[in-house]
Order: structure tokens, then sequence, then C-alpha cells
């Protein structure tokens, strides 16, 4: 699990262990790990406009990354590759924490999107997708007589 | 704890410097995972700081400690209320130890998209070297 992007706390640190000490013991883990959702990380906002998502997935050419649209569902998927293994051979590797390969993370998004107004903008390592949401009714106060 | 709350601190009372530690260690900030790998000449170190933009990006290599620091910007648009927040805090921050062999005054450092490869070649003196035997 990429757990080194959050703060460092002696209970994130003590719950990775309880995890992995979970895994060592289970009788029958699942074939797929303990899941990839972990990165890249995201941050989702919203205004009245639009809805904000920020996806923190340095080291990318931006574009090699794939966002989707479809019926609200929007993806986020590309590959990082690893800059390990492109060096020499005699290497010795100490630390190897960052995360390489395939990810792809999933977001449901409110009804009111609009398909066709989705932007997105790649910055200093943080994917940045805009999608505007449709005009919507003002709320409006209904008096009782 | 509303604004109006005065709550007593421990350091309440003691000396600047102090307070300044105790400050230090109560800001948390975000772990930049990195991969570290050694050849013969030296170290390369990458690390991933996304959302740190170049003039926000502090390396400090002291005699024998290497200190990597950004700070996060994010333009969001005004009034934006967050739904899910994975990442919580607006700064990185880590330090390494580095043994004598290596030579600071040589670093090098490429920052891309958020990732940061640095390059400490070893020291003169430890550079690997083959000795000729000599029959005598």
């Amino acid at each position: 699990m990429y757990r080194s992007m959050f703060p460092r706390d002696i209970f994130d640190e003590l719950d990775t262990l309880h995890r992995q000490l979970q895994r060592a013991f289970d009788v029958e883990p699942s074939i797929r790990g303990i899941g990839r959702g972990g990165f890249p990380a995201l941050n989702i906002g919203t205004t009245p406009q639009s809805v904000e998502l920020y996806a923190f997935t340095p080291g990318l050419d931006p574009a090699t990354i794939e966002v989707n649209l479809e019926r609200g569902v929007l993806t986020v998927a590309g590959e990082r590759k690893d800059d390990l293994a492109s060096d020499q051979q005699q290497a010795a590797v100490h630390i190897n924490e960052r995360f390489a390969g395939r990810f792809r993370r999933v977001v449901n998004l409110p009804d009111d999107v609009d398909p066709n107004g989705v932007s997105a903008e790649y910055r200093d390592g943080v994917l940045h997708v805009s999608v505007k949401r449709r005009e919507s009714v003002q709320p409006r106060r209904i008096s009782v007589h | 704890m509303s604004d109006n709350t005065q709550l007593t601190r421990p350091n309440d009372g003691h000396d600047n410097g102090k307070d300044k530690h105790a400050a230090r260690l109560r800001e948390q900030t975000l772990l930049p995972p990195v991969d570290v790998i050694e050849d013969k000449n030296g170290i390369t170190l990458f690390a991933d700081l996304p959302g740190v933009p170049k003039d926000k990006l502090n390396l400090q290599i002291e005699a024998d400690s290497l200190t990597i620091e950004g700070d996060v910007v994010v333009d969001a648009p005004e009034g934006m209320t967050s739904h899910h927040a994975e990442v919580r805090l607006p700064r990185y921050r880590r330090v390494f130890t580095l043994s004598r062999d290596l030579d600071g005054n040589q670093a090098s450092a490429e920052f891309k998209h958020g990732v940061l490869k640095l390059r400490i070649p070893k020291a003169e003196h430890a550079q690997p070297r083959r000795i000729e035997v000599r029959v005598a």
C-alpha cells in the first residue's frame, strides 16, 4: 500500500504494521494482494459550477495520461515507468518506495456534470481535472400560506 | 475548542529556542517516497514531490545530512469545498544522513513534473581504486 505519501505518524505506522502482519498470517490472502487503490492520491472538491479533481501523479509524460468520462464515471489511468530498471546493472537498490507500473483510479461524479465540459491540466506532477456542472435551478424558498 | 478558549500550552514561559523546536515537532509534513540506488561512483536519489513548483523546492546539504523540503501549491478555484482529501498537508519534508564517503559539494539535481533526481557522487578519496600488484 502506498502509505508513505501520508504524514509520518506513529499510528499510521502501526496501522501499516498491523496490515502487514494480517497479510502474513492470512490463510488464503487475496490473489490480487492488498489492493492498488493507493496510487495516485486523489483530492476532490466541488464548487457550485464544477467538480475539481487533483491526482498526485508525478513523473508522467502528459501525453500518456488517460482521462475518461463515461456515464458520470471519471477514470484516471496511466503507467509510471520504473526509473530504477533503466539504470546500470552495477547499481544496488537501497530504498524502493516509489510506485511504478500501471495505475487506475475511478471516481463517481454527481449527476449534474456536463460531459462536454471537461478540461485537464498536468502541472508540477499534479493532474487537475475540472468538470463543469450543468446550470442547475437555484434553490428557491417556497412560502407557506 | 472554540476560538475563545485559551489552551495552556506546555511550553508557556520557556525560552524561545525550546518553543521553536517543539513547534517543529508538532508541525506535520508529508513524507515523500524515495528510491535510492548506489553505483560505484555515487548515489542517485529519486523523490516524488507532486504539487511542488520549482521555486518552492528546498534542498539542503550539510556536512552529513540531506534535507528535502517542498511546499505544495495547488490552484483551487475560489469557494471550493473539499469532499475527499487524501493529501491533507501542504508540505513535504524528508531528512537523510549522508555517509562520509559522499561529497555533498558535488551534488547535482534535476526537478521535473514533481520528481526530484539528485545525484551525489562519492568523494575523491572514496572512489574505487584498483591497486597494482607488482612482482618484487
